[in-house]
């Protein structure tokens, strides 16, 4: 049986740990009402951009000289994953799921023969796919800095994928994120940027008048749209994140708690026990005489 | 009087604007134009300038630095790249981006610097009329 001090040391460090927890709980809980607000602050615009760019390309998909960013290269031989996780750890499952996901496309791409490369923004991300896909990593957007996500951060990840699009590096370009639905439930979700997808009932926007032409507006649009979609999800991952963290961390404090319960009782019980043992030491001691 | 039409203005961080509007005055790539009630459907480009619209209360005036618009017989929807209130808050934000877009302009070259250069000088203009 563990001596009675050590007992009561370790009672004070998970005390300790469960104060540490707790905070982070609650820190987590004041971010996530911010970062729910920022996604929501950008959801219109978000619909929008989406609205007009599939109503423009079903009107111009199919035809020749379609922008390659809706049409595609022609190939889909290279596949470029852009995982995009969170800087810090203590978050439940949240970068491991994000991963696993990631891992399990990348896998199967490459077992039909594609070739893939792998674009990390986030550290953790980048730290557990270095393990079995450190060939595939292409490059890696610190975010470590930022502390909230703005549009520009965005724009930086786009121009970034752009540059390498142009150079013919990739092909088919797939965002992965945790997509979120509540505070404890995070979906991580694969969703295809490059080329763009659009869905089978888009209706065409033929009663739209174009200024300057149909073409120019859709070469305009293209990147900009890609750069909402990544936007989006940077904004969807912070809050995913910060709610992630905020069940994880709840779950921590209550398991530290019934820990606490736990050693307490193991502690009485050992003083108990300890009296019990002096007690009868005093009586056999007196009897004997 | 004039109808009045749903004006929304976002930029991809927030809402800067929606409500009823008689006009809304655009900075169209091509040239300025004014939208409506009851306009023609048409989704055009936007050149950095001054946005104004103009609701039965008053007018407000807005700087945008780019983005497109689509104009509907119901309503004007304004996608700005970024967008601020015209006045001596938005102003500093304002002065900061324009540098940025000058030297933008500095490193590039050729036909790409001309569009720049004069993204940059239709900015100018606009903050200009601000003060």
């Amino acid at each position: 049986m563990p001596n009675l001090k050590d007992l009561k040391n370790r009672i004070g460090s998970v005390k300790s740990t469960r104060k540490i927890t707790k905070a982070m709980q609650m820190v987590a809980a004041a971010k996530l009402r911010r970062a729910q607000e920022a996604a929501e602050a950008a959801r219109p615009y978000a619909e929008k951009m989406a609205d007009v760019v599939n109503g423009l390309a079903a009107s111009v998909a199919g035809s020749e000289g379609a922008p390659k960013l809706l049409a595609g290269t022609g190939s889909e031989q290279t596949h470029l994953l852009i995982v995009m996780t969170a800087e810090r750890g203590l978050c439940g499952g949240f970068n491991s799921s994000i991963v696993k996901v990631a891992r399990y496309r990348a896998e199967k791409l490459m077992g039909e023969g594609k070739t893939v490369k792998i674009l990390t923004v986030g550290k953790k991300g980048r730290e557990q796919l270095r393990r079995d896909l450190g060939d595939h990593l292409v490059g890696h957007v610190d975010l470590s800095d930022v502390k909230r996500v703005s549009y520009e951060n965005a724009a930086d990840i786009s121009k970034k994928i752009f540059e390498m699009f142009d150079a013919g590096e990739f092909d088919v370009a797939t965002i992965f994120y945790n997509r979120f639905e509540s505070v404890i439930s995070q979906v991580p979700t694969p969703r295809q940027i490059i080329p763009a997808v659009v869905p089978e009932d888009a209706e065409v926007d033929a009663l739209y008048d174009y200024e300057p032409s149909e073409e120019a507006i859709l070469e305009d649009l293209l990147p900009r749209s890609v750069t909402t979609q990544i936007f989006t999800a940077l904004l969807e991952n912070a809050a995913s994140e910060q709610g992630a963290r905020m069940s994880a961390m709840d779950n921590a404090t209550r398991n530290a708690g019934d820990m606490i319960d736990r050693l307490t009782i193991e502690y009485n019980r050992s003083r108990q026990a300890a009296i019990t043992k002096e007690l009868i030491e005093i009586i056999s001691g007196a009897e004997a005489l | 009087m004039a109808e009045l039409m749903q004006f929304d203005l976002v930029s991809p961080e927030r809402k800067l604007a929606s409500g009823q509007v008689r006009a809304v005055q655009i900075p169209a790539a091509e040239g300025d134009m004014t939208a409506m009630a009851d306009h023609a459907a048409t989704i055009t480009t936007l050149r950095p300038g001054i946005l104004i619209s103009e609701a039965p209360e008053g007018e407000t005036r807005f700087v945008v630095t780019g983005g497109f618009a689509e104009i509907s017989p119901q309503g004007t929807s304004v996608l700005a790249e970024r967008a601020y209130p015209a006045n001596a808050e938005g102003r500093a934000a304002l002065d900061e981006i324009l540098q940025e877009m000058r030297a933008k302009a500095e490193a590039s070259s050729g036909p790409e610097k001309d569009q720049m250069d004069k993204a940059a000088n239709d900015l100018a203009r606009a903050i200009e009329t601000i003060a």
